[in-house]
């Protein structure tokens, strides 16, 4: 059977579907709201830093990261066509949402393993 | 007798005019569903109607037309839903129009050809042989055996209105049901025949087709499982090499 | 078939706006247009990490960057976004996966129970490790 890619891009699309789901809206309420509005004291630089050095979060929260862009790449990619009825310019399009997607995923992990 | 008006879609293409609605007063039978309207007008104002019907009991699958937005089989809703009116009859959308509300459907034919719809043996058993299926296993495929063709679904399917191409819901739908039934070996060709660019892929999962069944049969399941499955199978073969191919 | 005859048939454009015109695709659309809010708030995340690995300065201006008025409601529209994604999503995941227990398939609010369950669960033990730890 011929190789495609559209069912690996689904299975990147729907694993950070599941991601995103779980995972970013308590993220978001705890440093969107809760740090600025002063709901928590703001947390101090050196706990956060001993949390984030620790290999299982960044692990973690690379591949919630990661696959989120995947996500927004693939459902992104059909909104243009079908919002926009942009169908024509499949290609591009396709290349530059995964492509973009690519890049911030190396990006992220430049920034989480390495700095 | 209170009295109800229809907005019937007309297009003549013989006397070369642009497609428009014209305007009926019917009486407002209680006892009517929206295809004893049509009958009405055929019969007593305006013999020059086309629609198709045939077995006024939602089986055959042929009267289904958008009343009011929404596609429907004009034989299972009733005209009173509507009152006071006015009730707006079209064509089922995303067809090429024939006439009036007749729609030109071979395209739906020709997907449904392409999903093989039959059950598929990888060796033919004698005809003396029966397969046998246990009660659960009839369950696993039954609902998405009750499709009748009204292409309803393709009606409501924004990506197949933008993407002919689009295999569309009830021939995927029909698929899932040759494949989860457990006499069938065809898996893996409708699959080739279903992952191309104009397969399960395409679907973005709007739903509508689901919502306007009238049998329930949810093409939007049927094609979200049936993603699920290939996506496992692409992984599978790509760990398992040599494994075997299904 | 006779060409002359395939002319005649009427065929209708879909509007470019075509979304626009039913409850059910604004929706969709809506639906859709959550991926903005999840790649928005991931690239915050990557933020939180850049600024941290530049030491507690960096760390100060990331503290300031979320409490200026123009990235919370950017938050709070990203907030609204997430949570209709995660409803969305949970709420459809039963269509897709049907898990079938001995002979009969578990019904589908058994699945977006237990993954609201789950959503739950997770939101919690996450806000409470964040401020115990941090």
């Amino acid at each position: 059977m011929k190789r495609r890619a559209e069912p690996f891009w689904w299975s990147l699309f729907g694993a950070g579907g599941v991601m995103s789901a779980m995972f970013l809206p308590v993220l978001l309420l705890f440093f969107g709201f809760a740090v600025p509005f002063g709901w928590i004291d703001v947390p101090a630089y050196e706990g956060l830093r001993t949390l984030l050095d620790m290999f299982l979060v960044k692990l973690l929260l690379f591949a919630i990261v990661a696959l989120s862009f995947f996500h927004w790449a693939h459902r992104f990619r059909f909104t243009l066509y079908e919002g926009l009825q942009l169908h024509r310019f499949s290609r591009t399009i396709a290349f530059l949402c995964y492509g973009i997607a690519i890049l911030l995923s190396v990006f992220a992990c430049y920034v989480m393993f390495v700095l | 007798m209170e009295t109800i008006e229809i907005e019937v879609f007309r297009y003549q293409p013989e006397k070369g005019s642009d497609p428009a609605f014209q305007t009926y007063e019917i009486p407002l039978n209680k006892d009517w569903v929206i295809l004893d309207a049509l009958n009405h007008i055929k019969d007593h104002i305006d013999g020059s109607l086309s629609f198709r019907w045939s077995c006024r009991m939602g089986v055959c699958g042929s009267c289904g037309m958008v009343v009011n937005g929404k596609p429907v089989l004009t034989c299972a809703t009733f005209l009173e839903k509507f009152a006071p009116g006015p009730v707006r009859i079209e064509p089922l959308d995303n067809f090429p129009v024939v006439r009036d509300l007749v729609i030109e459907m071979s395209d739906f034919l020709d997907k449904l050809q392409k999903v093989k719809p039959w059950i598929i043996r990888e060796e033919e058993g004698s005809t003396e042989e029966e397969y046998l299926q246990t009660p659960s296993q009839l369950a696993d495929y039954k609902q998405y055996s009750m499709c009748i063709n009204c292409m309803l679904c393709y009606s409501a399917c924004p990506v197949y209105g933008l993407e002919p191409g689009f295999t569309g819901p009830a021939a995927l739908a029909l698929a899932q049901r040759y494949n989860m039934d457990s006499r069938d070996q065809g898996n893996r060709d409708r699959m080739e025949a279903l992952s191309d660019d104009t397969g399960m892929w395409q679907c973005t999962f709007v739903g509508d087709c689901s919502a306007v069944c009238p049998k329930n049969v949810d093409p939007a399941g049927a094609i979200q499982r049936y993603k699920v499955e290939g996506a496992t199978h692409w992984w599978k073969t790509l760990l398992l090499p040599y494994g075997k191919d299904r | 078939m006779d060409k002359s005859v395939n002319k005649q048939y009427y065929r209708k454009d879909m509007s470019i706006f075509w979304w626009t015109r039913k409850w059910t695709h604004i929706r969709f659309i809506l639906r859709e247009l959550t991926s903005l809010s999840v790649a928005f708030f991931a690239l915050e995340i990557v933020l939180l990490f850049f600024s941290v690995s530049r030491g507690p300065e960096g760390y100060q201006t990331f503290v300031a960057v979320i409490s200026n008025p123009i990235l919370i409601i950017l938050n709070f529209i990203a907030f609204v976004g997430l949570i209709f994604h995660s409803v969305t999503w949970f709420d459809l995941a039963p269509k897709a996966m049907v898990i079938k227990v001995g002979k009969r398939p578990l019904p589908a609010i058994v699945i977006a129970g237990s993954n609201y369950m789950g959503w739950i669960v997770v939101s919690v033990l996450i806000f409470w490790f964040l401020t115990e730890n941090t």
